[in-house]
């Protein structure tokens, strides 16, 4: 399982737009380089990341190889109910990674 | 005879012709095809308009590999009004798709930012699709002067 870090607030008010900070460790080879020996190196990415809200998808991205090393992907959601914030990576050769963190909505 | 001047000289030409001779002549054009491409696919021909997108990324960057980048779409955000997706394209990449966003009301606020890898000098464009259907962008031109993806015969 990859390394992933999430950053978020704890503890929120209710309808309060909170900031949410994820990276996950990943190479992303594009696949279009090659190796010392001219071989191609083939495309190893992450290609999706969602993030559902108490089990409701609230942001879905689809990434390619354009996007650097380790991707970080910042975006906010309205804090409205307390509950757990569910981050799920997905990529080629079978990747999945995952992480989950509590909202306490005041 | 040749001289050892006249032989360096036209080894050298030979060399740099077989060189040039391995990228494709046409590469700039073939990548440019591919984001107008990329284009009309995310916009299905809807026209663009220019505003309330806003592309922020540092105009002049020193290395292709990490570039930050945050989009920021006008919009109130409510179930009536709402940013449906963010695109962000690239016309001098070796593929022109950077990332595809899909957000809603529940999103608060139309606003991500990521890590790009930038190939070449050139313009970098943010599209974004409202619930209305329509269709707005921001291009930035930007100056990279290490880049990411070297391997791949650079224009």
């Amino acid at each position: 399982m990859a390394r992933t870090v999430v950053n978020m607030p704890a503890q929120a008010k209710r309808g309060e737009i909170i900031e949410i900070k994820t990276l996950a460790g990943h190479t992303m080879e594009t696949g279009f380089r090659h190796s010392e020996r001219g071989e191609a190196i083939p495309r190893d990415i992450i290609t999706q990341f969602v993030c559902t809200y108490n089990g409701v998808e609230v942001f879905r991205a689809e990434l390619s190889p354009a996007i650097a090393a380790n991707p970080l992907i910042t975006f906010t959601t309205v804090a409205t109910e307390s509950g757990t914030l569910e981050f799920k990576w997905l990529g080629d050769k079978g990747f999945t990674a995952a992480h989950s963190a509590k909202l306490n909505v005041v | 005879m040749t001289s050892r001047r006249e032989f360096l000289v036209l080894a050298c030409g030979a060399l740099s012709g077989a060189a040039q001779a391995q990228l494709p002549p046409d590469i700039g054009a073939k990548r440019k095809a591919a984001a107008e491409e990329a284009l009309r696919k995310i916009t299905g021909g809807a026209p663009l308009r220019s505003g309330r997108v806003k592309l922020d990324i540092p105009p002049l960057i020193d290395n292709g590999n990490a570039v930050p980048l945050t989009v920021t779409v006008e919009s109130p955000m409510t179930q009536a009004e709402h940013v449906r997706a963010i695109h962000v394209l690239t016309e001098r990449n070796p593929q022109p798709n950077v990332v595809s966003a899909h957000l809603g009301p529940r999103a608060g606020r139309a606003s991500i930012t990521t890590r790009v890898r930038l190939a070449d000098t050139q313009t970098v464009t943010a599209i974004a699709q409202l619930s209305d259907g329509s269709f707005w962008v921001d291009r930035v031109p930007v100056v990279v002067t290490l880049s990411a993806c070297l391997e791949d015969g650079l224009i």
